[in-house]
């Protein structure tokens, strides 16, 4: 069987992440429990799950970065997307943001920023960071919809650019294997895709034909 | 019984405009009328009953901010102040959300007496609204208990 064949099997030709639920989970951050009620609430009817927490020393423990060993048990489900306030006591949400993008575990999560106050070098000071998208509170049900259009158009185009980028590869590794190479192996091991977790498959997948070439 | 909740909710509808012209709320209030359903009937009041309680929590710490004999520490009140700004604009209300501008004006020009009567002003402004929302959801359930549905109110 060739190599392409295998990755074409692992990519749906729709393009579509291969997520275990259709629903995003975000992961919301705010001190103020009004805006914890009200943008769950916004996330909730936008059909996406949520989990909310009061700050970003709470947010890293959640996701488990925070160093202590136990804490990745509370995940039950991965982030497919984070939204927190700017101004927080403690973590202020461009920390957390720095913290998120530091992480190579969690850098490829979207973080969209929310604040009350429309300060410019604030924003961009954020966009420069990395994150998504920047909302001006109060938050409407219009800027949650276009965030979660946003980022599902994300996911979907990630997986078309990889999967182009390994077509090209693909034609690349099959002209370098017609020359002797001791670091070419024969056979592909096919199963090792299947053993990664389904949402890191397609960077993953890429690192591993990259350093066959 | 139809007349009774028609005269009901021609009650409410009225009401309803007379709080937003009168300023006490502006369109963020019916942003969230837009997130409650029949699934949750109960949201908006669930997050204005969360703002209050931030008022009287907020407000105090505002109080005892103000209290200390010597230095007040402005930076202090201003920081209470901006938390009840943010969260009576997620709330749609209005007044209270404009009372804390001019209140956070004070805080950073460290105007004492300037402050106070913001303070008292925030305080007789979240109690006001309180009722006029009490009084709004008492019309909503007379509507419900005589066999009519809420109507959706039209601001504009």
């Amino acid at each position: 069987m060739a190599v392409g064949e295998v990755m074409r099997m692992e990519i749906p030709a729709g393009g579509d992440m291969s997520v275990t639920s259709p629903e995003l989970h975000v992961l919301a951050v705010d001190d103020s429990i009004v805006d914890r009620k009200v943008i769950e609430r916004l996330l909730r009817i936008s059909a996406c799950k949520v989990t909310t927490v009061e700050s970003g020393a709470r947010a890293l423990q959640y996701l488990g970065l925070d160093g202590d060993k136990g804490a990745s048990g509370l995940k039950d489900l991965k982030v497919n997307l984070i939204v927190t306030d700017y101004s927080m006591p403690g973590l202020t949400g461009y920390d957390l943001l720095k913290k998120i993008k530091e992480s190579s575990v969690f850098r490829e999560i979207p973080v969209v920023i929310m604040s009350s106050e429309n300060i410019l070098p604030r924003i961009e000071q954020c966009l420069r960071e990395g994150a998504e998208d920047f909302l001006l509170k109060p938050v409407k049900l219009a800027d949650v919809k276009r965030i979660k259009e946003l980022i599902m158009r994300n996911e979907a185009e990630d997986c078309k650019t990889l999967s182009h980028s390994n077509k090209r590869k693909f034609a690349e590794y099959i002209d370098d294997a017609s020359s002797p190479s001791p670091s070419s192996s024969s056979t592909h091991d096919e199963s090792a895709a299947k053993d990664f977790p389904s949402s890191k498959r397609m960077k993953s997948e890429d690192e591993k034909f990259s350093s066959l070439l | 019984m139809d007349a009774l909740v028609a005269q009901l909710q021609m009650q409410y509808r009225n009401y309803t405009v007379s709080l937003y012209q009168q300023g006490f709320l502006d369109d963020q209030f019916t942003e969230l009328k837009k997130l409650q359903d029949d699934a949750s009937p109960d949201f908006v009041a669930e997050v204005l009953s969360l703002f209050f309680e931030d008022c009287v929590k907020l407000i105090g710490n505002m109080a005892r901010a103000l209290d200390q004999t010597g230095t007040v520490d402005f930076s202090q009140v201003g920081a209470s102040v901006h938390q009840l700004k943010g969260s009576s604009s997620s709330v749609g209300a209005k007044r209270v959300k404009g009372l804390c501008v001019t209140f956070k004006e004070y805080c950073e020009a460290n105007n004492y007496e300037g402050c106070v009567r913001c303070l008292q002003q925030v305080d007789i402004e979240y109690k006001a609204l309180q009722t006029k929302l009490q009084d709004m959801f008492n019309l909503e359930k007379q509507i419900i208990q005589a066999g009519g549905k809420v109507p959706q109110v039209d601001i504009n």
